[in-house]
């Protein structure tokens, strides 16, 4: 009590602007109302005050948001805007700070279409894994729009053209005004009791954004999300989208584009289907050809086209190596044979006559030079002995004697010296016709040994 | 029996045949079978490539609609606008 708070009225700006800020209601609020005071600024900012019979509130929308709208706003325009309160310190004044803003009118479906999608978005009807695929060769296309639009004579006339084997089955809906919801759904629960319904193309042509606002409405969302078959939503023109094309399994731009994607083009799968006729044709018989020819081939080989052939090969080379054995055996029995000959020739000429006429020759020269040497020796030795004989005979004392010369012995004994002998020994001459008696008278020696000096004294 | 030989050819799906086809063309292409699978396959493939054909041949467009009437739902042959 005694210190009580008091705030600048900076502070109580800034304080007020943080509860305002704080409260998350008033972050994210739509509200619906009358511009006027309009200010486009030259910084781009757009200031105005939206007001309705009782009440108004200041509005800024700054540029980073503004240049993002698809009209022109000023004084008197209806609007929905979407945005979040504070306070402007400055002034003291709170005010809205728009994010979005659309016309009235087209702005409310606009504000419903947003929450309706957040709302589906959240409920996860939107998810991708909820998408099934469509199937490639529908037997039966259901169609659930108007019987009288556009829509259906574009889907008849393209699946005719690309796949007139499929069927089409209408279920007839309005498709614009109160009663196309319900319209839709009811069409869409009858094509879901029907059997062999393929795929299901949900959708009209071209409009208003209010002529297209059933496509929005949350029970059609709900009937396509729930329908059994697959759903192609095809609503209004390429620009349009709406709440059906998130639900719906595949969203087609058009009618048009929705028949395109419910069927194939037979013609391109009939041209497939040729061409894979022709792939498996080419395939089949290039195989076979190829067959045929490995088939020709082996039938063509050495050994199919002469399986004697081998045989006789085998045959002729066993001739031929016989054939070189003879041959061979017959020039080693040549050889032996000519060897044979050979030596046989050398025997033959080899005389053993001539070796023992040679030899006895040659025995008989050695003989005869024998003899030869024996008679030269003979003769040599004849000779030597006449000659020694002769010498002999010279020498002989007979010879001697005969010269004058006599023998004297004493006592059988040839004497030589006086010594032999003394005075009155007889002694016994021999001479050269017969011997004689002497006695020794007297000796006489001599210094002279010589007999030459001797003569004198004998006698 | 011809008769239905026909009747399960008929059951078959175009979708499947197709399939089919591919797969036999693939193999007889990659030509690592025996001869006779091939030809079997080859003989396979002619009756799924005639039995696609035919699915493909052109009819006419049957369109039919769906009315209740009475609380009784009825197929009615349906004219699209501007046809004769």
């Amino acid at each position: 009590m005694t210190s009580r708070q008091i705030f600048s009225v900076s502070d109580l700006n800034r304080c007020i602007k943080q509860v305002l800020e704080q409260d998350d209601r008033l972050q994210d609020i739509w509200v619906r109302g009358e511009i006027s005071n309009f200010v486009h600024h030259t910084s781009g900012h757009m200031y105005f005050t939206l007001k309705d019979s009782q009440s108004r509130v200041k509005v800024v929308m700054f540029a980073g948001y503004n240049r993002f709208l698809r009209f022109l706003p000023k004084d008197g325009t209806k609007v929905i805007v979407r945005g979040s309160i504070s306070a402007y310190e400055r002034d003291g004044a709170y005010q809205f700070y728009a994010r979005e803003m659309q016309p009235d009118g087209i702005g409310s479906l606009y504000l419903a279409f947003e929450q309706l999608k957040a709302k589906l978005a959240g409920e996860g009807l939107f998810a991708a894994e909820r998408k099934r695929p469509l199937p490639a060769f529908p037997r039966r296309v259901g169609v659930v729009t108007s019987p009288t639009g556009a829509a259906i004579r574009d889907i008849c006339t393209t699946i005719r053209r690309r796949y007139p084997q499929a069927e089409i089955v209408l279920s007839p809906a309005i498709v614009q005004g109160t009663e196309a919801p319900a319209s839709i759904v009811a069409a869409i629960r009858i094509m879901n009791s029907q059997p062999d319904i393929d795929v299901l193309i949900v959708g009209r042509g071209g409009g208003s954004i209010e002529e297209l606002w059933a496509f929005n409405e949350e029970q059609v969302a709900r009937a396509i999300a729930a329908s059994q078959i697959p759903v192609i939503s095809a609503v209004g023109h390429e620009t349009d989208v709406t709440i059906a094309d998130f639900v719906a399994d595949v969203r087609a731009a058009t009618p048009t584009a929705a028949a395109e994607l419910a069927v194939p083009h037979y013609l391109e799968w009939l041209e497939r289907v040729r061409q894979l006729d022709t792939r498996m044709s080419r395939a089949l018989s290039s195989r076979l050809a190829a067959e045929r020819k490995r088939l020709e081939v082996l039938a063509q080989s050495y050994a199919m086209r002469r399986p004697q052939r081998r045989v006789e090969e085998a045959q002729q080379r066993l001739d031929e190596l016989s054939l070189r054995l003879g041959q061979a055996v017959k020039q080693l029995m040549k050889g032996r044979k000519d060897q044979y000959q050979h030596l046989s020739d050398r025997i033959k000429r080899y005389r053993l006559t001539d070796v023992v006429d040679r030899q006895k020759k040659a025995v008989g020269l050695s003989r005869a030079r024998i003899d030869e040497l024996m008679r030269q020796r003979l003769d040599k030795s004849r000779m030597s002995f006449a000659s020694s004989l002769a010498q002999l005979d010279a020498l002989s004392p007979l010879k001697v004697m005969k010269r004058g010369f006599s023998l004297v012995y004493a006592s059988g004994q040839l004497v030589k010296s006086v010594e032999q002998f003394a005075p009155g020994e007889e002694l016994m001459l021999r001479l050269k016709d017969g011997s004689a008696t002497a006695r020794v008278e007297q000796i006489y020696r001599e210094e002279k040994r010589d007999g030459t000096e001797e003569d004198g004294p004998r006698g | 029996m011809a008769r239905k030989k026909t009747d399960q050819e008929a059951d078959i799906q175009f979708e499947e045949a197709m399939k089919r086809l591919e797969e036999v063309v693939h193999r007889l292409e990659e030509g690592e079978i025996p001869l006779e699978e091939a030809i079997q396959l080859y003989q396979e493939g002619v009756t799924l490539s005639r039995i696609c054909g035919q699915k493909l041949d052109a009819i006419e467009a049957k369109i039919t609609q769906l009315i209740e009437e009475d609380g009784q739902l009825k197929q009615k042959p349906f004219r699209v606008e501007g046809d004769i």
